[in-house]
């Protein structure tokens, strides 16, 4: 590297404060983590934050009058605070899952139940991840309701020319924020207006967007905003729901059991306020508690910094695989760093996906191969499988010259 | 890894033995690998004698699920159905050469699974070839 500008530097500063990268691979390389999309590395700050609930104040939450129990349930509600302004939403508006794809489901089950019915239209997009396809698909079977979907074009790109008729009829519209497989940065400011001249409400599956783009809801003005903790630094296990609270009030409950209840008899039950209602049996409360740590890490480094080094680092990205291009190495998606968050979907000439990943492996380079969990786009575009590569805060030009060589040493294997 | 990728490999998985279709098979069986995708069908001409007269595969994946599939359709023809069923990993492992590492290894079993669901009929009479 020959110039070192400020981002690197703070790349470089960052890589320190995650200890898996200081790992070696077992053959002795240095790990080059490219797989941030399916799921990020975390920080000794989310990891301490971990090891301290279980060792100091393991408790269960919201009854327990003893002191442990107090900072548990402090600890757990001051996360939920830290998310909520980390989106900018309010606490009341937050309501804790699993992951994305839990939050995406409480909704096709709790509102979807309620008020899709026969006749009715849910329109999602082309480039949905199976987490907001399939749930769709089971609502729209229960209640005979049918699926639209806004196109993607070969490059890439939802095309929007027809998405007022789309629209037209529709309840719900269900988008991804970014793409998973190509990146692709969804014209929410475009789509959401007409979506809510059209009467329809709207979901975001922030999945590929929060860890990496400053989100904030009511400025999006969706409904719904679905996202996972473990993509964006924090623990597995945990994800949000953020729903406007008038929405929230008014939805039934999901999942049923302990705590979401107020008042419970043999033959009836009354429910708690949002967001516990929709939070049934012992919540992940390590996970929650590491979630909040995660945003303040974020929040620190500062999402703006991170969307400016990773748009950075993927040009460089895009730059030296075009300098591949002689092996037969081809790029999928908007070639625009501008315009996709940090993800790279490519193929290497006649060589499979997994065969790349396989030979980038034994490199210490860890990419995903596959239909990454969005064979209806796969099918689409006449894509067996790609490879995708996906960059976060901790990388930099390293990792992208890790990649490039072990991309010609796939090539040279395979006699490209 | 990087060993598995030998010139036999690569000249099985650019040009695959006995793959396409047969015309009036006996036999089919087809299964995919649902984590990667990975999809082979196999074909097979028995005789009233239950023996193995000629073989097709087809199918899209790997280079490993490809040329492993390959490989086993070479050895197929003269064999009775009974031989085919019993076929075994560690075969197809001598077939393939070394270095297949744990994360690939449904990739080198997949067209033994479908060679062998084709000769027993049942696919789920099988258990996992891990």
């Amino acid at each position: 590297m020959t110039t070192l500008h400020l981002s690197e530097r703070s790349a470089v500063e960052i890589r320190k404060d995650f200890p898996i990268l200081a790992r070696p691979t077992v053959r002795g390389k240095r790990l080059v983590y490219l797989d941030s999309a399916a799921t990020s590395q975390k920080p000794n700050s989310v990891i301490d934050a971990l090891d301290a609930y279980y060792r100091e104040y393991n408790a269960n939450i919201h009854r327990g009058v003893y002191e442990i129990a107090a900072r548990a349930t402090e600890a757990f509600e001051n996360a939920r605070a830290r998310v909520a302004r980390f989106i900018g939403c309010s606490p009341g508006e937050l309501v804790w899952t699993r992951n994305a794809t839990e939050a995406i489901n409480l909704v096709a089950y709790s509102w979807g139940n309620a008020n899709v019915g026969p006749g009715d239209a849910i329109l999602l997009t082309e480039m949905e991840h199976h987490s907001n396809l399939v749930p769709w698909q089971l609502l729209a079977n229960r209640t005979g309701a049918t699926l639209r979907f806004i196109p993607i074009d070969e490059r890439g790109e939802l095309v929007l020319d027809g998405l007022d008729d789309l629209l037209d009829g529709c309840k719900l519209l269900a988008i991804a924020h970014v793409g998973n497989t190509l990146g692709t940065i969804a014209p929410l400011e475009r789509i959401v207006p007409r979506a809510r001249a059209a009467g329809a409400l709207v979901l975001v599956d922030g999945a590929q967007a929060a860890p990496h783009l400053p989100v904030d809801v009511s400025a999006l003005d969706c409904d719904f905003y679905a996202f996972s903790a473990h993509k964006m630094l924090g623990p597995t296990g945990i994800g949000a729901l953020y729903a406007k609270r008038a929405i929230l009030e008014a939805m039934p409950p999901f999942l049923s059991g302990g705590d979401m209840i107020r008042t419970v008899e043999y033959g009836r039950s009354t429910f708690n306020d949002p967001p516990w209602k929709f939070e049934a049996g012992t919540s992940n409360i390590a996970g929650a508690i590491g979630f909040g740590v995660a945003v303040d890490y974020l929040a620190d480094v500062g999402l703006g910094w991170i969307r400016e080094h990773e748009k950075r680092i993927t040009g460089v990205a895009l730059e030296r695989l075009a300098a591949l291009e002689r092996t037969g190495l081809h790029v999928y998606g908007p070639k625009d760093p501008d315009r996709i968050g940090g993800v790279i979907s490519f193929n290497l000439g006649d060589v499979h996906a997994h065969d790349v990943a396989s030979i980038l492996d034994t490199e210490g380079v860890c990419i995903r191969a596959g239909h990454h969990c969005t064979m209806p786009l796969m099918d689409k575009m006449g894509w067996h499988a790609t490879a995708r590569a996906s960059f976060y805060l901790y990388n930099d030009e390293d990792d992208v010259e890790a990649l490039v060589r072990a991309l010609e040493k796939a090539a040279r294997i395979f006699k490209l | 890894m990087d060993d598995f990728y030998r010139d036999y490999i690569l000249d099985h998985y650019r040009n695959p033995r006995n793959f396409g279709h047969l015309e009036a098979p006996t036999v089919t069986a087809e299964d995919l690998n649902p984590l990667c995708g990975d999809r082979i069908r196999m074909e097979l001409l028995v005789d009233a004698d239950g023996t193995v007269k000629d073989v097709r595969f087809s199918g899209k994946g790997c280079a490993i699920s490809q040329a492993s599939a390959s490989m086993l359709t070479e050895n197929v023809r003269g064999k009775s159905l009974e031989a085919v069923a019993k076929l075994t990993k560690e075969a197809v492992l001598e077939n393939v050469g070394i270095g297949i590492s744990p994360t690939r290894m449904k990739c080198a079993m997949l067209g033994l699974r479908v060679l062998k669901s084709a000769a027993i009929g049942s696919l789920a009479a099988w258990p996992d070839e891990e």
